[in-house]
């Protein structure tokens, strides 16, 4: 196992509910730097919650997160987009790719908001690794639904985050697009150093990923 | 690309809603750039054309015409005064200078002015070729005129009765151009002015430059029967009469001369306040005159204008609160269209001050541009009324002028859409992002 100091996420006794109905909970988990974790469970089961929780969206109701050594789960909101900002890149399943800006500028915001200046060449150097250079001055709805995938992948990793979280990244893609999602994701955060941590109903990507945190529904409570 | 890129990007992302939002603000600060432009203009230039003028007297009528005729020169002069009322007003101890008019005769359609050379010093005339008048038939030309005619020093020409250029012809009365003044941003510009002794004799009276004593009753006659144009409508009987009394003695017809000599209006500058307690009345008070003072006469003009100009800015003003709205409208339903957006903003780690901004600035750019493109419209537009309508170039109508008030509309409007873009974006501040991610899946 890592030691404290090399952890990158480390949760502890987390447990979340709404209106009094526990939604999610997990009482021990930790990654550390290159640890690709797979989290998979049924819907329902709080996988979203747990990455809400993680990158500071939502207050746990009790137990704590700490990112890269600081407790997120306690800091001040403006903290919190602080140290999201520093340290989490994160990939939607519907993409939220900006609507207005071409491939190109959507990373080239993130690089912005992340780091405060934008760095073309990473960049590009990014957008050929996705395979999008043809596609790099297209509006998102220009895009084939894989395209916009890459497109968001590349933007999760453009300011070189130390995490990359991705939400149901592959569950309306079929076999073969999945498991190319996969490895995209795998190889891009290879060659950028961020580690994974990728929620999933679909046991395809099971193969891939060494390490896997399973949720389940949990118990409701009185 | 930053968050004001992103602003751009947006606007962009719309243009057809955006070009009709900026078109609608255009519409409004044009409007109101043109009415700022035509009353502040004209205005300053009412203000100028009488400045240091404190009283006119001239015959009996309605005290505007004399002032719209004997000032600004637009309107036909009310009726002739006899001359020995300039005499009476020089000798007045309140009266600081008098300076008589005689007027009723244009070429082309720019009005002689029969006068003195103080006229001319009174609007700092200065020459910019030639020489004041000295004699009779000698004549001194505005800018304007000079530019209209083309006409240059020596170049003779015949004067028409009347003021609107189609009237008779004086014939064997020729002026001669000695002058030709500077501009001086005033009516002078557009006037021809010459000793009033021209303007008598190109009507008979007195001397001409050229005529022997022998054509001196047919001109006699031929002023009689032109008595019925304005400017020239004295007592027609008296006239007949006199003319009689020519024909019968050439002794007496000078005498009569003299005795008929008139001005149309004289301009008044009191020496002291008392002046204008005692003057007007005095005046007044006389059956064949009227004193009517500017400041009074064109306060009662521009507040008949004001209610027409107060309605257009009303409109003008009305306009811009509905493009204002507009804009609220357009930003609030584009922004819950982007609420996801707004929320992966946060998730890239934007601050909500900063999206705030973002959001703001996107409605101040549609206003700043509305605004701009409005001031450019409106000075355009004036200009191209300038250049179509004789009249509002004889105003000084100048689209080249910019006016304090419309920095205060650009503003106005800028913030106007800042405030519109206030409320959706304050929503910023309040968004629940796990919430709205889930919700805008």
């Amino acid at each position: 196992m890592t030691t404290p100091s090399e952890r990158l996420i480390e949760v502890q006794g987390l447990r979340h509910e709404i209106a009094g109905r526990c939604v999610m909970d997990v009482p021990a988990f930790a990654a550390g730097r290159g640890e690709h974790t797979l989290l998979i469970g049924p819907s329902g089961s709080g996988k979203t919650t747990l990455i809400n929780v993680i990158t500071g969206l939502i207050t746990p109701t009790s137990g704590e997160v700490r990112i890269d050594g600081e407790l997120m789960s306690s800091l001040p909101p403006a903290k919190r987009d602080q140290l999201r900002r520093r340290t989490i890149g994160v990939v939607f399943q519907t993409l939220r790719l900006i609507s207005a800006l071409t491939v190109r500028q959507n990373l080239s915001l993130a690089q912005t908001l992340a780091l405060g200046h934008a760095e073309p060449a990473i960049i590009d150097d990014l957008i050929g690794q996705v395979g999008l250079k043809h596609r790099a001055d297209a509006m998102p709805r220009e895009l084939s639904h894989g395209e916009g995938q890459r497109a968001a992948i590349a933007r999760a990793l453009c300011a070189r985050p130390a995490i990359v979280v991705a939400d149901e990244p592959t569950s309306a893609l079929d076999d073969a697009n999945a498991l190319a999602m996969a490895e995209l994701l795998l190889s891009t955060a290879e060659t950028t150093g961020a580690t994974l941590l990728i929620a999933t109903h679909d046991n395809r990507l099971r193969d891939r990923f060494a390490r896997t945190l399973a949720l389940t529904a949990p118990q409701v409570t009185a | 690309m930053t968050l004001a890129g992103l602003s751009l990007a947006y606007l962009k992302d719309r243009a057809l809603n955006t070009a009709l939002n900026i078109l609608l603000l255009t519409l409004s600060v044009a409007t109101l750039v043109i009415l700022v432009l035509f009353s502040s203009q004209l205005s300053e230039r009412f203000a100028r054309d009488a400045q240091g003028i404190d009283l006119v007297v001239g015959a009996k009528g309605s005290p505007l015409q004399l002032i719209l005729s004997s000032i600004y020169q637009v309107d036909v002069p009310t009726g002739n005064i006899p001359l020995e009322t300039l005499e009476t007003l020089r000798a007045d101890p309140t009266v600081a200078e008098v300076i008589p008019l005689a007027l009723g005769d244009s070429f082309r359609s720019y009005r002689i002015v029969g006068t003195e050379s103080a006229y001319v010093e009174h609007y700092n005339g200065r020459m910019a070729e030639g020489r004041m008048f000295e004699a009779p038939y000698e004549t001194v030309i505005g800018a304007q005129v000079a530019r209209g005619t083309g006409a240059g020093l020596g170049q003779k020409f015949e004067g028409s009765h009347g003021l609107s250029g189609d009237g008779h012809v004086h014939e064997q009365t020729p002026f001669e151009v000695v002058g030709i003044l500077a501009p001086t941003g005033t009516v002078l510009d557009r006037l021809i002015v010459t000793p009033v002794a021209s303007v008598w004799g190109a009507h008979g009276f007195g001397t001409g430059p050229s005529e022997d004593h022998d054509d001196h009753e047919d001109h006699e006659h031929e002023t009689a029967g032109h008595d019925e144009h304005a400017g020239h409508d004295h007592e027609h009987d008296d006239h007949e009469h006199e003319h009689d009394d020519v024909a019968h003695d050439d002794d007496a017809a000078h005498h009569a001369d003299e005795a008929e000599l008139e001005v149309t209006a004289l301009l008044v500058k009191y020496r002291s306040s008392l002046a204008a307690v005692r003057l007007p009345t005095f005046i007044n008070r006389q059956t064949q005159l009227q004193a009517a003072a500017p400041a009074v006469e064109m306060t009662r003009l521009l507040s008949l204008l004001g209610v027409g100009i107060d309605a257009v800015r009303a409109f003008a003003i009305l306009l811009m609160i509905t493009s204002g709205l507009s804009i609220f409208v357009a930003l609030y339903s584009a922004l819950r269209q982007r609420e996801g957006d707004m929320a992966m903003l946060r998730v890239m780690g934007a601050r909500p001050p900063a999206i705030f901004g973002h959001i703001v600035l996107e409605g101040v750019l549609l206003a700043a541009a509305g605004a701009l493109l409005g001031v450019i419209v409106g000075h355009w537009v004036v200009a191209f009324a300038a250049a179509t309508f004789p009249q509002l170039q004889d105003m000084g109508l100048s689209a080249l002028r910019f006016e304090p008030a419309e920095a205060v509309i650009v503003l106005a409007a800028i913030a106007m859409g800042g405030l519109a873009a206030l409320v959706p974006a304050l929503k910023v501040f309040r968004v629940d992002i796990a919430q709205t991610l889930a919700d805008t899946r």
